[in-house]
């Protein structure tokens, strides 16, 4: 089609950036077509798996689910964020010593997902851990080795401060299979 | 199939003003999307018919909670991560907190507006048992000015709703007079993140001098849009609940529920289901069972 696309000017990891697209692109092919930020993974395409997960904004939102048209101005934060300097992120670090990626398809969403939980909950109870953690989905590891990775990244974290947020409800009994309630 | 971006047209006027403008304009003609955590998964099907989008995301005008007039009011643009951070809003209605927090995950919550859940119309709709028990009204607005209506009166079938082609939903109006009430909200999915309702039922009562003098209960995915259940609340109106009372308010939701089967639930199911909710809540309402 030879359409004028708008220009969309956002900030990816720091950087301005300018992108003439079609206005409903999704953020997440505009991020990996692009720009070549293949960080992010496509999985469900639908906002049910999570895999897709990035930062807009410092809130934790499906690329695969924004019109790249309403990220313009949005600074927007991609796994490729996290060890910009060339250091791990700690939760990248804990990852790696606790077995919290396997094949990886889940891990850069479920980094994002854990690192925005760490900065709302430095030191994150298990149920928080799993209520911040249950739009994305791993078929690998069964999870617990996610929430142990993500439990030794807050060991990590300076002293615990107070929770800026309401704490959602406790989980009745932990261990137990969530059900909806 | 998937959808193709360069067949959709999408702009945004970036204020309220300039949305109801080009609204009026075309009535009918432009689709409202705000959070898209609906019309894009339509149009990641290859579903999505609108071929003309108008964006809300990121229209001041409709992004706020203030209490007003005895109100908390909640623009339609206020994302169910604004309400659940909202510390006012979760003391003084801790039902629609709860129901903020029940939908999807947080990475739905950050972009999923109040507006967007209601205008979809979904009867599984999680915020809608709650404003429903509250008493809540809508405002639309358009070039032609603001009005409200009850909210229990927005939608008039699946899908459909009292909106005119060139109004948007403006804010939602929920009463602050809820505090003596007793309240109870409780949805059943497979799981607690993510899953839409297979059921919600969400009540509030008050109690004087042992009777019930005011009572609302309200339901999602019992009938072909979220509703009040009147023929319960009408039993139990101006009675003590006794164990025949509630056998009666059993009876009564049994007979008023309409649910369907599809492929969360079935009718019977969620029939059953809601008649224990409703049981949960009324042996708490009477002081036998636990509170909620």
């Amino acid at each position: 089609m030879s359409v004028a696309w708008p220009t969309i000017s956002l900030t990816v990891n720091g950087h301005a950036c300018a992108v003439a697209a079609p206005p409903l692109k999704r953020l997440l092919d505009v991020l990996r077509e692009d720009l070549r930020l293949t960080g992010t993974k496509e999985g469900c395409g639908e906002g049910e798996c999570g895999s897709c997960s990035v930062r807009m904004n410092g809130e934790l939102v499906n690329s695969c689910l924004v019109p790249v048209l309403q990220a313009e101005g949005a600074h927007i934060q991609t796994v490729e964020e996290l060890a910009s300097s060339g250091i791990l992120h700690p939760i990248q670090q804990a990852f790696l010593d606790c077995g919290g990626a396997q094949c990886g398809i889940c891990t850069p969403g479920m980094l994002m997902a854990a690192a925005e939980l760490l900065e709302r909950h430095p030191h994150p109870t298990l149920a928080e851990i799993r209520e911040g953690l249950a739009g994305n989905l791993c078929r690998c590891t069964g999870f617990l080795r996610i929430f142990a990775s993500v439990l030794a990244a807050a060991a990590q974290a300076p002293d615990p401060e107070p929770d800026p947020e309401p704490d959602p409800e406790p989980d009745p009994e932990p261990g137990k299979a969530p059900h909806a309630r | 199939m998937r959808g193709d971006a360069q067949a959709h047209e999408l702009i945004a006027p970036g204020n309220l003003a300039a949305v109801l403008e080009l609204v009026a304009s075309a009535p009918g003609e432009w689709t409202p999307i705000a959070g898209g955590t609906e019309l894009m998964v339509a149009f990641a099907s290859g579903k999505l018919g609108a071929r003309k989008l108008v964006s809300l995301w990121g229209v001041p005008e409709l992004r706020f909670i203030e209490t007003k007039d005895k109100s908390i009011v909640i623009g339609a643009g206020t994302t169910f991560r604004d309400l659940r951070a909202h510390a006012a809003l979760a003391a003084e209605l801790p039902l629609l907190a709860k129901a903020a927090s029940s939908i999807g995950s947080v990475a739905n919550q950050s972009r999923a507006t109040l507006g967007g859940n209601l205008v979809n119309g979904s009867p599984a709709a999680d915020s809608s048992p709650a404003l429903l028990a509250y008493d809540a009204e809508v405002e639309m607005v358009s070039l032609r000015g603001k009005r409200r209506v009850a909210y229990a009166e927005f939608h008039t079938g699946y899908k459909r709703n009292a909106m005119a082609k060139d109004e948007l939903l403006y804010a939602v109006h929920v009463p602050l007079r809820f505090a003596r009430h007793r309240q109870y909200l409780r949805k059943v999915g497979t799981r607690r993140a993510m899953a839409i309702a297979k059921l919600a039922l969400a009540a509030t009562a008050l109690l004087e001098g042992g009777v019930v003098g005011e009572i609302r209960v309200a339901a999602a995915s019992l009938a072909a849009f979220p509703t009040r259940l009147y023929q319960v609340e009408a039993v139990l109106l101006g009675n003590q609940v006794s164990k025949k009372i509630i056998h009666e308010a059993r009876r009564a939701l049994l007979s008023e529920a309409q649910p369907i089967d599809d492929i969360r639930s079935t009718a019977e199911y969620r029939r059953r289901v809601a008649a224990n909710l409703l049981e949960e809540f009324l042996r708490a309402l009477s002081g036998e069972g636990r509170p909620q």
